[in-house]
C-alpha cells in the first residue's frame, strides 16, 4: 500500500510538471494543446544533452550534480523553445491556437522518436535523478511516503506552490489572470499584453518541459517510451479537473498517479478492468468540466479569453 | 492621425500590424506557393542535414511514395479521401465555431461499432442487412460521441474543445476494453474479419473514394447554399445576431454537431468495416486531428479541402518513403510539423499587412 502511494506521488509529479505550466499558460489566455509535444520535447533535449555528457565523460565518470542539473536546465530550456514557437505563432502571427498547438504536438513527438532513435538508456543517470533524502530509509513508513523521492519530486511540489501563490497573491500574478480574462481590458489598464502572453507561456512550457524528463529519469528510471504524449493529454485533464489552481494540483496529481498505477498494484485484474481504470482520470475530468460550467461558479470558471488570439484592432 | 504627428517624439515602433481586406485571388495563392516551396526547401534541409541523405534521391523518393506504382498512387488517393472524411465532417462545427477537436474519438467508436456489427452478427444475419446495421451504427455511435459535449455546450455553455479532447480517450480506452474482452488469446489484436465488410467496386479503394467525393460535393451545396448552411454561418460569426434574427441557436448547434458526429463515424465505418475488417487504438490514425488542419487550411472551404488533404497526405506518405529507402530514422512528424508551421504563419502575411514607420513626419497612410 505504501509502495502504491509513493508511486502514485512518483507518476502524479509529471502530470504536475505539465499540469502547473499548462495552468500558467492557460491563464494568460493561452489553450496549449501542444502541451504533449512540449512535455516530449523537454524529455528528448534533456536526454539528447545527458547522453551528450555521458558519453564525453564516460558514463561511469559522470559528475552526478551536473548530470542532474544540466539536463533539467537544458530540459526548461527546450520547453521554453516550445513556447517561444507556440507564441510567436499564436500572438506574434494571430495563428488559431488549437491548430498551432496541435503541430506543436506533432513536432514534439516527432523529436522523441528521433532522439530515441539516436540514443540509449539513462539508467546511469536515473540513479542520481531518484537518489532518496537521507533519513529515508530510518524512518519507516514515513520516511518512505515523504522523503524516499529524487530531486524531481520536490521541485515539482515547490514550483506548483509557487505558482499558485504568484498567481493568487502577487501583482504579476493578478496581471497574468487579466491578460486571459479580458485582454483589452488589460492592454487599457496599461499592461503589456503581449509580454505577459509570452512569457507566462514560456515559462509554463518550460515548467512542462522538466515533466517529460521527470518521467523518464523518475518513473522510468531512463528508459525510453513513446508514452510522454499520453501523459501530455493526461495533464490537460488534470488542469480542468483542478479548476486552474496549481496548489489543488498537487492532490490531483497524486490522484491521478493512483489512477494510473492502480491497476499494477491490484490483483487478479483482469485486461479489460484495467482498460476501464485507465478510463477513469478522462471520465472524472468531463465530469468536472460538466459540474463547474453548471454551477457557474465564478472562482472555477477556465479563463474567459481562453483560446482566443488578442489583436488591438480588432472590436 | 494629425495628433499623432504631434505627440511622435517619445517610443515609436518601427512598424506595426493592419489588418487587410481580402487579398485578391492570385495574390494569395502565390504567397500560400511560396510558403509551401520555403517549407519543402526548409524541411528537407533538416533530413538533408540531420541524417547526410542526398538531396536529388531525397526528393525522388518523396514522389515515389504516392506515384511509384498503381497500388502506392490508390493507397495515397484512398489515405487523401479518409483524411478529407474527417476534415468534412469537422467543418461544419468549425464554421460555428465549436472545436470539435474530438474527430478522432468520433471515428474511431464509429469503427468501433461497425466491428462490433461484424463480430456479433457476421454470418448470422444476411450480408446486406449486415451492411444496414454497419452502416447506420456507425453514423449513430459518431452522433452520440459528439452530441453529448454539444448538449453541455448548449445547455451550460461547457468548453467544448476540453470536453471532445476528453471523448478521444475515452473513446480509445473502450476500444482497448472490447479488444481485450473479444479476444479470448489477451492479444489484444482482432484477426480482421475479411467477408464480413462492405462491398467493393472495382478495387478495394475505389467505392470508399467515390463516397467521399459525393460527400464533399454535398458538404459543399450544404454549406453555401441550403437555410442550415446560412444559419451555421451565423452563428459562428456572432451568436447575438443569430438570436436577433430569430435563429434557434442552440437547436443550430445540437443539429450541426449531430451532423459533424455522424460523418466522423462514418469516417470510422470507411476504415474498419471497409478497408481493415478489424480495428485497433490506432485505427483513427491521427487524422482526428490532421483534418483539423485540413479544414482551416482550406479556409471551411470543402472543395479547397481535396487540395489541402492531398497535399498533407503527399507529405507523410513521402516521408514514409524516404525513411525506408535511405533507413534514417523516423523524421515524418518533424518534416509535416515544420511544413504545417509555414503554411499556418503564411495565413499571417493574407490576413495582416506590416507598415512600416516612414522616415520623415509621414504616416503611412493605407490607401485602400
Amino acid at each position: 500500500m505504501i509502495e502504491f502511494l509513493a508511486q502514485s506521488v512518483r507518476t502524479g509529479m509529471t502530470f504536475l510538471y505539465g499540469s502547473t505550466g499548462e495552468t500558467l499558460t492557460e491563464k494568460s489566455g493561452h489553450l496549449n494543446l501542444g502541451l504533449p509535444g512540449i512535455m516530449s520535447a523537454g524529455a528528448a533535449f534533456g536526454c539528447a544533452v545527458e547522453y551528450a555528457y555521458g558519453s564525453a565523460v564516460g558514463k561511469l565518470y559522470v559528475n552526478p550534480f551536473i548530470a542532474v542539473i544540466l539536463p533539467i536546465v537544458v530540459s526548461f530550456i527546450g520547453g521554453m523553445l516550445m513556447g517561444l514557437i507556440y507564441c510567436f505563432f499564436t500572438v506574434t502571427l494571430h495563428a488559431n491556437q488549437n491548430v498551432t498547438g496541435l503541430i506543436l504536438t506533432t513536432l514534439g513527438t516527432g523529436l522523441t522518436g528521433y532522439i530515441i532513435s539516436k540514443t540509449h538508456s539513462f539508467a546511469f543517470a536515473a540513479k542520481y535523478f531518484t537518489k532518496p533524502l537521507p533519513f529515508a530509509k530510518d524512518l519507516g513508513w514515513f520516511g518512505k511516503l515523504f522523503l524516499s523521492y529524487g530531486i524531481l519530486v520536490y521541485l515539482a511540489l515547490a514550483i506548483a506552490i509557487i505558482s499558485s501563490i504568484i498567481l493568487s497573491k502577487t501583482r504579476v500574478g493578478l496581471n497574468i489572470r487579466a491578460v486571459g480574462e479580458n485582454p483589452a481590458t488589460a492592454d487599457a489598464a496599461g499592461i503589456n499584453v503581449t509580454r505577459y502572453r509570452y512569457i507566462t507561456t514560456m515559462i509554463g512550457s518550460g515548467i512542462a518541459g522538466i515533466g517529460g524528463l521527470c518521467y523518464i529519469m523518475d518513473n522510468l528510471f531512463g528508459s525510453w517510451e513513446y508514452t510522454i504524449e499520453a501523459m501530455g493529454w493526461l495533464a490537460i485533464a488534470l488542469v480542468i479537473f483542478t479548476v486552474w489552481k496549481p496548489n489543488i494540483g498537487i492532490f490531483g496529481s497524486i490522484l491521478f498517479g493512483m489512477l494510473y498505477n492502480a491497476s499494477a498494484y491490484i490483483k487478479n485484474i483482469s485486461f479489460a478492468q484495467t482498460d476501464l481504470i485507465e478510463m477513469l482520470p478522462y471520465a472524472v475530468t468531463i465530469i468536472v468540466l460538466i459540474i463547474t460550467s453548471a454551477r457557474k461558479r465564478r472562482e472555477n470558471q477556465p479563463p474567459a479569453h481562453l483560446g482566443l488570439s488578442y489583436f488591438r484592432e480588432d472590436r | 492621425m494629425r495628433s499623432k504627428t504631434e505627440t511622435k517624439k517619445a517610443h515609436e515602433p518601427l512598424f506595426h500590424v493592419v489588418k487587410r481586406d481580402e487579398l485578391s485571388g492570385i495574390k494569395s495563392i502565390l504567397v500560400r506557393a511560396i510558403a509551401i516551396l520555403a517549407a519543402i526547401v526548409v524541411s528537407s534541409l533538416v533530413v538533408v542535414i540531420a541524417e547526410k541523405v542526398n538531396p536529388v534521391g531525397y526528393f525522388k523518393s518523396m514522389f515515389r511514395g504516392a506515384f511509384s506504382t498503381p497500388t502506392l498512387f490508390w493507397s495515397f488517393l484512398h489515405e487523401a479521401a479518409l483524411l478529407l472524411c474527417v476534415a468534412i465532417a469537422l467543418t461544419p462545427a468549425f464554421k460555428m465555431r465549436f472545436w470539435n477537436i474530438g474527430g478522432e474519438g468520433q471515428v474511431l467508436v464509429g469503427g468501433l461499432a461497425s466491428i462490433a456489427c461484424m463480430f456479433y452478427l457476421g454470418g448470422k444475419v444476411p450480408n446486406v442487412l449486415l451492411w444496414v446495421l454497419i452502416i447506420v451504427s456507425g453514423l449513430l455511435a459518431g452522433a452520440v460521441w459528439a452530441v453529448l459535449p454539444a448538449l453541455c455546450k448548449a445547455k451550460w455553455n461547457t468548453n467544448e474543445t476540453l470536453f471532445t479532447l476528453m471523448m478521444n480517450y475515452i473513446a480509445i480506452q473502450l476500444v482497448c476494453f472490447c479488444l481485450d474482452t473479444w479476444v479470448k488469446s489477451g492479444s489484444g489484436v482482432l484477426e480482421p474479419m475479411h467477408g464480413y465488410g462492405l462491398p467493393s467496386v472495382g478495387n478495394k479503394w475505389l467505392l470508399n473514394i467515390l463516397i467521399i467525393l459525393a460527400l464533399t460535393v454535398f458538404m459543399f451545396i450544404y454549406l453555401r447554399f441550403s437555410k442550415h448552411g446560412y444559419e451555421i454561418s451565423v452563428v459562428g460569426e456572432s451568436e447575438n445576431t443569430a438570436r436577433y434574427i430569430g435563429i434557434n441557436v442552440k437547436k443550430v448547434i445540437i443539429r450541426t454537431v449531430l451532423i459533424s458526429g455522424m460523418l466522423c463515424g462514418l469516417a470510422g465505418v470507411l476504415i474498419c468495416g471497409g478497408i481493415n475488417h478489424t480495428i485497433s487504438t490506432t485505427a483513427a490514425k491521427g487524422r482526428g486531428f490532421t483534418a483539423i488542419l485540413v479544414s482551416w487550411l482550406a479556409k471551411f472551404n470543402p472543395l479547397y479541402m481535396m487540395l489541402t488533404s492531398i497535399l498533407i497526405v503527399f507529405f507523410q506518405v513521402g516521408a514514409i518513403q524516404v525513411k525506408s529507402d535511405f533507413n534514417i530514422s523516423d523524421v515524418a512528424d518533424i518534416t509535416t510539423a515544420i511544413i504545417l508551421f509555414f503554411i499556418v504563419g503564411c495565413e499571417f502575411f493574407i490576413r495582416y499587412k506590416i507598415v512600416f514607420k516612414k522616415h520623415g513626419h509621414k504616416e503611412a497612410v493605407n490607401n485602400d
